[in-house]
């Protein structure tokens, strides 16, 4: 089929403007300039010394950056044109959910009876955020088929850490030492991280050569000592792992639960719930799913959303609605404690709450739905171009390989990457998944039009169509981006973390 | 209904047919039947902006502590200091708002040199030579803080004063399940960390605030030499904005530095999202967790920026890894920097000073109030703890109604007490921010004066 065909301009992305080194706000500063401008107060001045004690006063006020009003706008606005965006144009950065962030819900938290809020003020005169919180619980356990929810972690690896934790006071209540946890050799990085700080020991399993669990390995990893496997569905590849019945089955007849990684839960919204497949611990990355902006990253958020039996042990205190229909913070029973300085992270939580009520049930499903056609139209689109590493359907992002090309051409998955900045959009995750070579994951999201989607097939075709003759340019793209290439391994050689680690 | 999908029906048919599919719901066709969902989701059709914007709207006006309707005396780690009309433009610039971790460092220069700029004045603030990009609130940095202190000394005990956070000691505990960390919380009299009470000679950290939360200031040279005495890390968990005058973490000898970032433009927001700020000595960068920016250049010599020292990251390191964090708080690290940016060296200090004189004052008249009294006797900067002759929950109700938050309740914060805060029913901590006016501190003190009659 011919998109292009289709009525409408080519609706893509473009190049950044910002080109000329900024200089770095220290290096704009001069002394005694400055744009605070403070209230009006009335309230009597005294020195410090004499409040505080002269023990504890510093000598020399540490120098910040003293700029204009002006100058700091000018700094700030010029640094922001050196920096790609969901808002400038398609970034199909596969894994990260990078799609439209709808305005509406930043406008909602930006309100100040939301955004002005104390988090320790009582209960009594907070009543709409907890409302709100309950709100939102009851709609994140609808979409996920669990039975109650934690809003505490700040991000999705906080909400593994503390799923991980979860599963440790749920066999310690039943007086079981497991030591155990299961993870697919496809898992994103943070899963063994988190489960070494949960205190357990890593089991890897393997992929079989469809790209999803090898059952068998599966069976055989289980025992006494293990407390659970998690997994991501659809996985890092992915794809749905269609034996998600048997594998739940054959981990709980072990005796382990099984937690729900929900970096890809936006595949599946509507159509299939993680209760449904058998999980008794969800985690959920609002940012992704319920496209809250990553704001360059974070905050984000991650939800944590258990089966009945585990919601006795969920952090707390819990916002909570009571018998007469207000709301109170209360702790479960026996809870394993805060995950949080506060509340979580509420104004991404606000946000969050706002697309699901846009959406309602229908839209969420439309939104799942569309992700996954975007991403199969473009792995079939490409097909000829850059292979999928798996020839089936994929669900929301599409993993590609270029290891034909870098045999036949030397060009890199990280070149095509690279060059695609060139054209104007931002490159697709490189090098993950771990077990699929020279792997380019797109993710084009549910709100790129067909258009855009055609555009980036034919920047890819382009850069491919290259790879034979113009090999050299390849592997030093990009050429018309803010800065070429950058060096990392000197980065890393030579730490210069802050200005006063430079030599100007 | 409305949505921000731009296929048009026929655009799906086209891509559909492409596919060679008839609907959209034959994409999910390899998903066995079993599990798939029938029937559709257990929530409401979608609604129009306006009209779940009228929702939102009634959820705010239940917040009867909104700082547009109530004057704000609350603190305890979130302080309602002033966020300038420049800072919020900035700061919700799309290109910020809705870019992602700087993977490709070519199109992200932006961020990433903004977060230098936010390492630098962290690093300078804390004395120390190196930051991190931020970690995601003032408790989790404890944690990783811990977590280092573990690493670095391959033991487990940590020393945590009492005047740290509650909600900042009931993290660590909560995350101590995995590490198999102990934390053994060091008791305070009259404001000061008892450490003679404990042997911390198997300390790998030992962990003081400053001020702590009850707002007092302690000389931690004993707590430093302590922390020397056994090889352990000393970390400081210190006010940001007190950093503006008082001497730094660096100081007093610290190894890490941990704080709550909130005071540098980010609104009270509900608790989060907030930043963890994190510095520490050279001694210590390979433990560094999260994300670190470091200066290069590019392939035509250009200064550039990139996220460096990968090697320490989860995504690398897996299951060896000593923190799991793949994010920080980006866009609270760039609004602090925009912030501090605004303030510039004096406009900090003033804040400081300010905040510092205006607690001082209400200091003055509300002790003078009968029945009221200090907890602690020692030097506070902008936050005092002090007891009531009633439960301070019952007071703050009282003084609510007439449009003054009156402050944070101490057993709102440790419901299951705390051994070093005797009678904690009775007391408030009170804050003072630099936007509080001697008419707004003299009705409060009038407020109390009638609340405790």
């Amino acid at each position: 089929m011919a998109i292009t065909g289709l009525p409408g301009g080519r609706a893509a992305s473009v190049p950044l403007m910002g080109h000329e080194t900024e200089p770095t706000m220290f290096e704009l500063s001069v002394v005694g300039r400055s744009a605070a401008q403070l209230r009006t107060t009335g309230v009597p001045t005294r020195p410090l010394a004499d409040m505080v004690g002269a023990a504890h006063v510093k000598r020399e006020p540490v120098a910040l950056a003293d700029l204009s009003e002006r100058d700091l706008v000018g700094h700030f606005t010029r640094l922001s044109h050196r920096q790609f965006s969901v808002d400038l144009g398609a970034y199909p950065l596969g894994s990260c959910t990078m799609k439209y962030n709808p305005k509406f819900c930043d406008a909602v938290a930006a309100d100040p009876a939301l955004n002005g809020v104390h988090p320790g003020a009582p209960s009594t005169l907070t009543q709409g955020w907890l409302e709100l919180l309950v709100d939102l619980e009851e709609k994140l356990c609808a979409i996920t088929g669990m039975a109650a929810a934690t809003l505490q972690p700040a991000a999705g690896a906080a909400g593994e850490l503390t799923g991980l934790l979860l599963m440790r006071a749920y066999h310690a209540s039943r007086g079981e030492d497991r030591r155990r946890v299961i993870i697919p050799d496809s898992a994103h990085g943070t899963n063994p991280a988190s489960v070494t700080l949960g205190g357990y020991e890593v089991t890897t399993v393997p992929s079989n050569e469809r790209g999803l669990v090898d059952l068998e390995a599966l069976r055989g990893a289980l025992g006494p000592d293990v407390a659970g496997i998690m997994l991501t569905n659809p996985n890092t590849v992915g794809l749905f792992e269609e034996e998600i019945t048997e594998i739940a089955t054959a981990v709980h007849d072990a005796g382990g639960l099984l937690y729900y990684d929900g970096a890809n839960l936006n595949a599946i919204v509507g159509v299939v719930r993680p209760g449904d497949m058998g999980f008794d611990i969800v985690h959920m990355n609002l940012h992704k799913t319920f496209a809250t902006p990553h704001g360059g990253g974070g905050p984000g958020a991650g939800p944590v959303a258990v089966s009945v039996r585990l919601a006795d042990f969920l952090p707390g205190p819990k916002a909570t609605r009571l018998s007469d229909g207000t709301y109170d913070w209360v702790a479960p029973a026996k809870s394993i404690g805060r995950v949080h300085g506060w509340h979580g992270n509420a104004m991404v939580l606000a946000r969050a709450l706002a697309y699901i009520d846009v959406h309602g049930g229908d839209g969420l499903t439309r939104v799942a739905q569309h992700a996954v056609l975007n991403a199969n139209w473009l792995r079939r689109r490409l097909a000829d171009t850059l292979p999928a590493a798996y020839d089936r359907p994929c669900m929301h992002e599409a993993v590609l390989s270029a290891t034909a090309l870098k045999a036949a051409t030397g060009v890199r998955g990280l070149d095509v990457a690279k060059a695609l900045l060139d054209e104007g959009f931002h490159s697709p995750t490189v090098y993950f998944p771990l077990i699929v070579d020279e792997a380019l994951m797109f993710e084009p999201t549910e709100t790129e039009s067909p258009q855009t989607l055609e555009a980036l097939a034919q920047a890819v075709e382009r850069i491919v169509a290259r790879a034979d003759t113009e090999a050299d340019e390849l592997h030093h793209a990009p050429h018309h981006t803010p800065v070429s290439r950058v060096d990392e391994a000197r980065a890393a050689r030579h730490l210069i973390a802050t200005e006063d680690a430079a030599t100007r | 209904m409305a949505d921000y999908l731009p296929h048009t029906d026929e655009e799906v048919r086209d891509m559909l047919d492409f596919l060679g599919l008839d609907s959209l719901e034959h994409l999910f066709a390899h998903i066995p039947a079993a599990v798939r969902l029938s029937g559709g989701l257990d929530i409401e059709p979608g609604l129009s902006e306006p009209d779940v914007a009228a929702i939102f709207a009634g959820y705010g006006e239940a917040n009867a502590a909104r700082t547009n309707a109530m004057t704000c005396f609350a603190g305890a780690g979130a302080y309602d200091h002033e966020v300038p009309a420049v800072v919020k433009a900035l700061g919700s610039r799309s290109e910020f708002v809705t870019a992602y971790t700087p993977y490709q460092p070519e199109v992200a220069q932006g961020v990433l040199q903004a977060i230098f700029e936010y390492q630098t004045l962290i690093s300078r603030l804390s004395g120390l030579p190196i930051a991190n990009a931020s970690l995601y609130d003032g408790a989790t940095a404890l944690v990783e803080a811990l977590n280092m202190a573990g690493g670095a000394t391959t033991r487990s005990r940590m020393y945590v004063s009492s005047g740290v956070h509650p909600h900042w000691r009931a993290v660590a505990r909560t995350f101590a399940a995995g590490t198999g960390h102990e934390i053994i919380e060091v008791p305070l009299v009259d404001g000061l960390t008892q450490w003679a009470s404990v042997d911390t000679s198997d300390a790998a950290a030992i962990v003081v605030a400053y001020p702590n939360y009850l707002g007092v200031l302690e000389d931690l040279s004993d707590a430093r030499a302590l922390a020397g005495a056994a090889s352990g890390l000393f970390i400081v968990a210190g006010d940001p904005v007190a950093a503006g005058v008082l001497k730094s973490a660096g100081d007093w000898g610290a190894d890490v530095f941990i704080g709550e970032g909130q005071p540098f433009g980010t609104a009270l927001a509900f608790g989060g999202p907030y930043l963890g700020l994190f510095a520490c000595t050279m001694d210590q960068v390979r433990r560094l967790p999260g994300r670190i920016v470091g200066e290069t250049l590019d392939s035509n010599g250009r200064r550039s920026f990139v996220t460096t020292l990968r090697a320490r990251e989860q995504d690398i390191r897996r299951e060896k890894a000593t923190s799991n964090v793949c994010t920080n708080q980006t866009l609270m690290a760039v609004t602090a920097a925009i912030q501090l940016g605004w303030l510039g060296t004096s406009g900090l200090r003033d804040v400081a000073t300010r905040c510092a004189e205006g607690a001082h004052y209400l200091f003055d008249a509300v002790t003078a109030v009968e029945g009221v009294e200090a907890v602690s006797s020692q030097a506070f900067l902008r936050e005092f703890a002090l007891r009531l002759p009633r439960r301070a929950s019952d007071v703050i109700a009282d003084m609510a109604a007439s449009g003054i938050l009156a402050g944070v309740a101490a057993s709102a914060l440790a419901p299951a007490g705390d051994p070093s805060l005797e009678g904690i029913e009775n007391v408030l901590l009170v804050a003072v921010t630099e936007k509080r006016t001697r008419v707004e501190l003299d009705a409060y003190a009038e407020l109390l004066r009638k609340a405790v009659a």
